[in-house]
């Protein structure tokens, strides 16, 4: 039970041709165990970098992350991911894909069944364990993405677009299942998304990062998650003060993208 | 011509019959109820009956063509009986007279009949009498019988000058400078069987070769030597081939090294090695071998490398967030992501080594598929080389069917990530 500090991160590479690109710089933020956080941006603000220094795929070139005492340097097992589409196994049926991670940690048959009856039941698939993945639809594979992510016990889950590739119908009811699993497990989430509508719905905290280069923009602290967890969603966007921050954080976001614009302009 | 002709023929008269006939009978499934199909791919389902009938217009024409029992219709066989004509010959003297031949024609299967009778002529000149198998030729000195200096000058009452070719009852006969006549039966339009046997002889021939072997070897000895041959070298080429590919998939290191390698053997074909593979390792079992080795070697390397490179990032971080080593990382995810690729690539393999121990064979071999064709066109038999080419193009597409059979049942998920 710690928290996750981001520590002055930067990142900046070299493209062939001499030039460098700089991703991210100084971005700080710390969260508390429990904490629910989407990252909003228009694209290239550095948002999936960022989550990839997170996860360990990626060193940053300046500042650092801690877990709790440990500094990250690689992939581990206390932060898992939750990827857009087509990061599950499709050798392996739903059941052997949610068992993954205790598996290879090599834990025993019963205590692994045990976890995977609970999660299929938490999300919705309990009938589901012996089909094969490609069978099930775009939703249901997310369910079973989110619910191999949880089957490892970590102590951030870093969510890449987890809903980006699904419908609107669906994508609203997996999002009422985020809300419902970060509240069941205490958790904490990082969500990146592209949807003004979902970061407001799935963060207590919502950063708004800028391009050139990547950095926090501005912070929100936000009342609809709380909400959401205790009212269906379509109650929320309806309720007090949700459509004036999305329409200020709408604004905010064209701003930049027309500023992104009016330097390729002036460029070409 | 005659033979693509007929083809032609019957793949429009069927196409058109069927047709007509399909459109009399309703059906409503989706594809039917769709208005374009022109250019829809998934609209386009193989019609089995064009199958059906495609393979018989195939036995229908063969048959045809080398006047085969099984078939009712034949195209004009060649001249059989007796072929007659009378010549015109002219003494030193200036004398004219004439003399019948007849010339029996007979079927080469056949045993030669007798030369037929002649009854003397009147004249100068004797009659003359010759025996022939049907699609063959024969020289008649007619003028040999007529006295000294006689000539021929006129073949059925028609004046002939040297090389000249008249058409008699039953083939053509030409004066040859000497002053011989060249009888050539008729040949009709069918095939001769050296050419082409019919279907039965081909039946018959493998009936006979599938219970008392050809060369000393049985028919399943030939067969079976060529496919265990194959096996040997696409098992060889997978063991070495897919480790390699594997690691030219994870490593820099290994895929620099070997890249070069590769790409240059990779469209050398396996057919050009055979000299060289000969020259180093002999003409018998080893040297085939290696041969199908080299020739699966390249495409399994092939196969591996892309399968490991089309692995998807995300699965990887996937299983490295969920604490997969290394190992376990290679072992459930690597490995059961290429197996699609390996498939494809064993496939293609696999054919490829077919048709290379076939052509290895033809070079040497004391038994197999390709031996037993070589050798029997070395004596003609061309019934046996047909039925060597029909049980390859078999065995070959038998091995394919049952390729793709595996790789349904073993790697279902396979274009569904």
């Amino acid at each position: 039970m710690s928290g996750l500090i981001i520590d002055k991160i930067s990142m900046r590479f070299d493209l062939p041709g001499g030039r460098a690109v700089q991703a991210l710089k100084d971005v700080s933020l710390d969260l508390r165990q429990g904490e629910l956080l989407s990252v909003l941006g228009p694209s290239g603000c550095g948002k999936t970098t960022l989550l990839n220094i997170l996860a360990g795929f990626l060193a940053p070139t300046e500042g650092q992350i801690r877990l709790g005492d440990a500094r990250v340097t690689g992939p581990g097992p206390e932060r898992g991911m939750v990827f857009q589409q087509g990061a599950l196994f499709e050798w392996m049926n739903v059941r052997r894909n949610i068992d993954f991670g205790p598996r290879m940690k090599g834990m025993a048959k019963p205590d692994r069944d045990r976890i995977t009856d609970h999660l299929l039941e938490t999300v919705g698939l309990r009938d589901f364990g012996d089909k094969a993945v490609y069978e099930l639809s775009g939703g249901m594979q997310q369910r079973v993405a989110l619910a191999r992510c949880l089957a490892n016990d970590p102590d951030v889950i870093l969510m890449d677009e987890p809903l980006g590739a699904l419908d609107a119908l669906t994508r609203e009811k997996m999002q009422g299942l985020v809300l419902k699993l970060w509240k069941e497990t205490g958790k904490t989430v990082i969500l990146i998304t592209h949807s003004v509508e979902e970061a407001l719905l799935l963060g207590e905290r919502l950063v708004v990062m800028a391009p050139r280069p990547g950095r926090i923009f501005r912070e929100y602290r936000l009342p609809f998650a709380e909400r959401g967890v205790r009212m269906d969603l379509r109650q929320v966007k309806k309720s007090e003060g949700f459509a004036e921050t999305r329409e200020e954080i709408l604004s905010m976001i064209w701003g930049m993208e027309e500023e992104i614009m009016g330097k390729r302009d002036s460029a070409a | 011509m005659m033979v693509l002709a007929f083809y032609v023929a019957i793949f429009v008269i069927s196409m058109l019959i069927w047709g007509r006939v399909r459109r009399h009978r309703a059906r409503h499934d989706f594809t039917s109820l769709k208005t374009v199909t022109f250019g829809d791919e998934s609209a386009i389902q193989p019609d089995r009956v064009a199958s059906v009938i495609s393979v018989l217009s195939v036995f229908l024409i063969w048959g045809a063509f080398t006047g085969s029992g099984l078939v009712p219709l034949h195209v004009p066989g060649p001249f059989v009986g007796e072929a007659a004509f009378t010549y015109t010959a002219r003494a030193s003297d200036g004398a004219e007279a004439e003399a019948g031949v007849r010339i029996a024609v007979h079927d080469p299967a056949a045993p030669a009949p007798p030369p037929p009778q002649m009854t003397p002529a009147p004249g100068f000149a004797q009659p003359d009498a010759a025996v022939v198998q049907a699609w063959r030729s024969v020289l008649l000195r007619v003028s040999e019988n007529d006295g000294d200096g006689a000539t021929v000058i006129a073949i059925d009452g028609q004046p002939v000058a040297v090389d000249q070719r008249v058409t008699v009852a039953g083939g053509t006969v030409t004066l040859t400078p000497r002053g011989s006549l060249n009888f050539e039966a008729a040949k009709g339009m069918q095939m001769e069987p050296i050419w082409l046997p019919s279907p039965e002889a081909v039946v018959a021939r493998f009936i006979e070769i599938a219970t008392n072997g050809y060369q000393n070897t049985s028919l399943w000895g030939h067969l079976g030597a060529s496919l265990a041959r194959v096996l040997a070298g696409f098992a060889l080429g997978s063991l070495v081939g897919i480790p390699l590919g594997y690691a030219m998939g994870l490593s820099g290191w290994f895929r620099g090294w070997f890249d070069p390698i590769v790409e240059f053997m990779r469209p050398v074909p396996p057919l050009a090695l055979i000299p060289l593979v000969i020259i180093w390792f002999g003409i018998w079992e080893t040297g085939k071998v290696v041969l199908l080795f080299l020739a699966a070697l390249w495409i399994m390397v092939i196969a591996a490398r892309s399968g490991v490179s089309g692995v998807k990032l995300s699965k990887i971080h996937a299983a490295y967030s969920l604490g997969a080593t290394r190992t376990q990382i290679l072992r459930h995810v690597i490995i059961p992501n290429s197996l699609p690729d390996l498939f494809t690539g064993a496939r293609v393999a696999m054919g490829v080594c077919w048709g290379t121990v076939v052509a290895a064979e033809l070079v040497a071999a004391q038994k197999g598929a390709g031996m037993m064709i070589i050798a029997a066109s070395k004596f003609q038999l061309t019934d046996i080389v047909v039925m060597g080419i029909i049980l390859i193009g078999i065995v070959g597409y038998g091995i394919d069917i049952l390729m793709r059979i595996a790789e349904r049942k073993l790697v279902p998920w396979k274009g569904r990530g």
